[in-house]
């Protein structure tokens, strides 16, 4: 099995069966991320303690790529505080996919982080930062 | 019926790179034979010099290569007069011409009749008169795909000045009966426009028959290059119509102030134009009239009766599929979804209601999926979004015919949708 086979299967596990995958009741921050060109759509509810998310899901429904990537993405970025998540740079996103997705798949790799980081934004606009 | 393997010899594309591709993206672009590969790289080898501008015998020959192609691609869509034909980039950019320059001629509370089955490039051209004033309607579709003609009817009305149809719709395949259309349009006194776009390339069509003010289609899609297209119009029609780019070529004498246009086709092709491109489209044409469009359509719709044949025999599950289902009506164009998604409108809040995760796998994963089969579909909205929202889903993939396809292609579709079935579930 080739790094991109074995990549295309994690994919589809995180596809199959998301991590994180429900709503937090109660949440700090609640965002939805839709793309009406495809249809793509992603919402995170995160709880907020001390800086850093110490929860996190999320709800969608899309493309492999889409889903999967909201799914791996809240793996990555639970427990860490907002500050390291708002570093994270969408080239760390594809690299966290670790598959060579056209341009025009990128979009849909992508859409959970604009969701997760609007997400931030909204929280800290509503507490001010604490 | 035509031997596509035969025709797939004619073609560098595959027997080279394209050799294990099963291209089934035609509405989109078609392959070039090596006869239109050759009627370019001889032109830029042996003529290339600039037209219109003949005092030397070489730029003389290059206008007369030119002029050949505009009288010959004139013949093959039944035009009487070679000035009827207007080289443009593409269907877009003929469709942008008329909405611009017909646009000069309307007025607040003017309407403009379309169909909800348009490409993009016959709604966006006509959204940017709204700014005047000018009113857009969409004459909507029956359960079967078909256009309703009851709706059109009551949507034409004395405000109607325009009135723009495609005649195949590139994401339902149905085909609209034009002429229908174009006479009811023309008893109501307003401009008939056919987008032919998917049409011309795949059927006989005439345009005396059709009795369209304009028409409108792209080369590419029809074994011609990329970057030329045609409009035709009615040489009345088109002597009535303000210019739409300015520039070289299209005047005869330019002063301070003003100018003179020249006579059409001329005073529509500003600057130097794509001669290379109408050359090859020219290629095309002879290519695609050796074999008879009446062949091409027989053979195409040999291939979507075959695919709806298919469809129903395997049971694919979750398969659905859009258009008629009567190949009388119906191109070589076959859209289809395995399982639905629909499109949203939940003012930025969503819950677990609206999840239809594990119901339907989304066409880009079907397209990606069939890829690795090397079978290139597209999918998307396929520049029908109107269309596409009218359906209620977000998207569809699409497989879409041409002379070189073959019931074996069909056959592969269809075994590789099973397997994508498979994965997902």
């Amino acid at each position: 099995m080739t790094d991109e086979d074995i990549n295309t299967e994690i994919l589809l596990e995180h596809y199959r069966s998301p991590h994180n995958y429900g709503q937090i009741q109660d949440a700090s921050a609640k965002m939805m991320e839709y793309n009406p060109v495809c249809g793509d759509t992603v919402q995170f509810t995160i709880s907020v303690d001390g800086g850093a998310i110490r929860d996190i899901k999320f709800i969608g429904r899309g493309c492999s790529v889409s889903q999967a990537s909201a799914s791996m993405l809240t793996d990555r970025v639970l427990g860490k505080s907002l500050e390291e998540v708002k570093k994270i740079t969408p080239e760390d996103i594809l690299q966290m996919i670790g598959l060579s997705l056209g341009p025009s798949r990128e979009k849909c790799a992508l859409l959970s982080l604009n969701a997760l980081h609007k997400c931030i934004r909204k929280y800290e606009e509503e507490t001010g930062g604490n | 019926m035509l031997s596509s393997e035969h025709f797939k010899k004619d073609f560098p594309f595959f027997t080279g790179k394209g050799k294990n591709i099963t291209f089934l993206d035609n509405a989109a672009t078609t392959q070039k034979p090596a006869e239109v590969i050759d009627a370019i790289s001889d032109f830029y080898t042996n003529f290339n010099s600039n037209v219109r501008r003949g005092i030397y015998r070489l730029s003389e020959e290059a206008t007369d290569l030119y002029a050949r192609s505009r009288e010959n691609i004139s013949q093959f869509i039944g035009s009487s007069d070679p000035r009827q034909l207007v080289f443009v980039r593409n269907a877009t950019e003929a469709l942008n011409l008329l909405a611009y320059s017909l646009g000069r001629g309307l007025k607040s509370g003017d309407e403009v009749l379309l169909t909800i089955m348009e490409h993009h490039s016959n709604i966006v051209p006509w959204q940017f008169l709204k700014d005047r004033g000018i009113r857009l309607r969409f004459a909507d579709i029956k359960k079967d795909g078909t256009l309703d003609m009851d709706d059109f009817r009551e949507k034409l009305n004395r405000k109607t000045r325009v009135v723009s149809v495609t005649e195949t719709s590139n994401l339902l395949g149905t085909i609209n009966d034009v002429r229908e259309i174009g006479k009811m349009a023309h008893e109501n006194g307003s401009t008939f426009i056919v987008d032919a776009a998917q049409s011309v390339p795949h059927m006989p069509v005439d345009v005396m028959r059709q009795d369209c003010d304009f028409m409108a289609f792209s080369g590419h899609k029809m074994l011609g290059p990329m970057g030329i297209g045609v409009l035709y119009g009615k040489a009345d029609q088109l002597e009535a119509l303000p210019p739409f780019n300015g520039g070289g070529e299209m005047i005869t004498e330019v002063y301070e102030d003003h100018s003179v246009y020249a006579e059409v086709p001329d005073r529509f092709e500003a600057g130097t134009p794509n001669v290379a491109g109408a050359v090859g489209l020219s290629a095309a044409v002879d290519y695609l009239g050796r074999i008879g469009m009446e062949n091409v359509r027989e053979h195409e719709k040999d291939l979507i009766s075959y695919t709806l044949e298919k469809e129903r025999d395997m049971h694919v599950e979750g398969l659905v599929s859009y258009g008629p289902r009567d190949p009388e009506i119906r191109g070589g164009i076959y859209s289809f979804n395995l399982g639905e998604m629909h499109p949203l409108d939940l003012g930025g809040q969503m819950d677990e209601r609206h999840l239809d995760i594990g119901k339907s796998v989304h066409p880009h994963d079907v397209g990606t999926d069939l890829d690795r089969d090397n079978i290139a579909v597209r999918a998307g909205h396929h520049c029908a979004m109107p269309l596409t929202h009218r359906l209620n889903v977000v998207a569809t993939s699409r497989a879409s015919y041409y002379i070189y396809n073959s019931r074996k292609d069909v056959d592969r579709l269809f075994d590789s949708l099973e397997k994508i079935v498979g994965v997902y579930s």
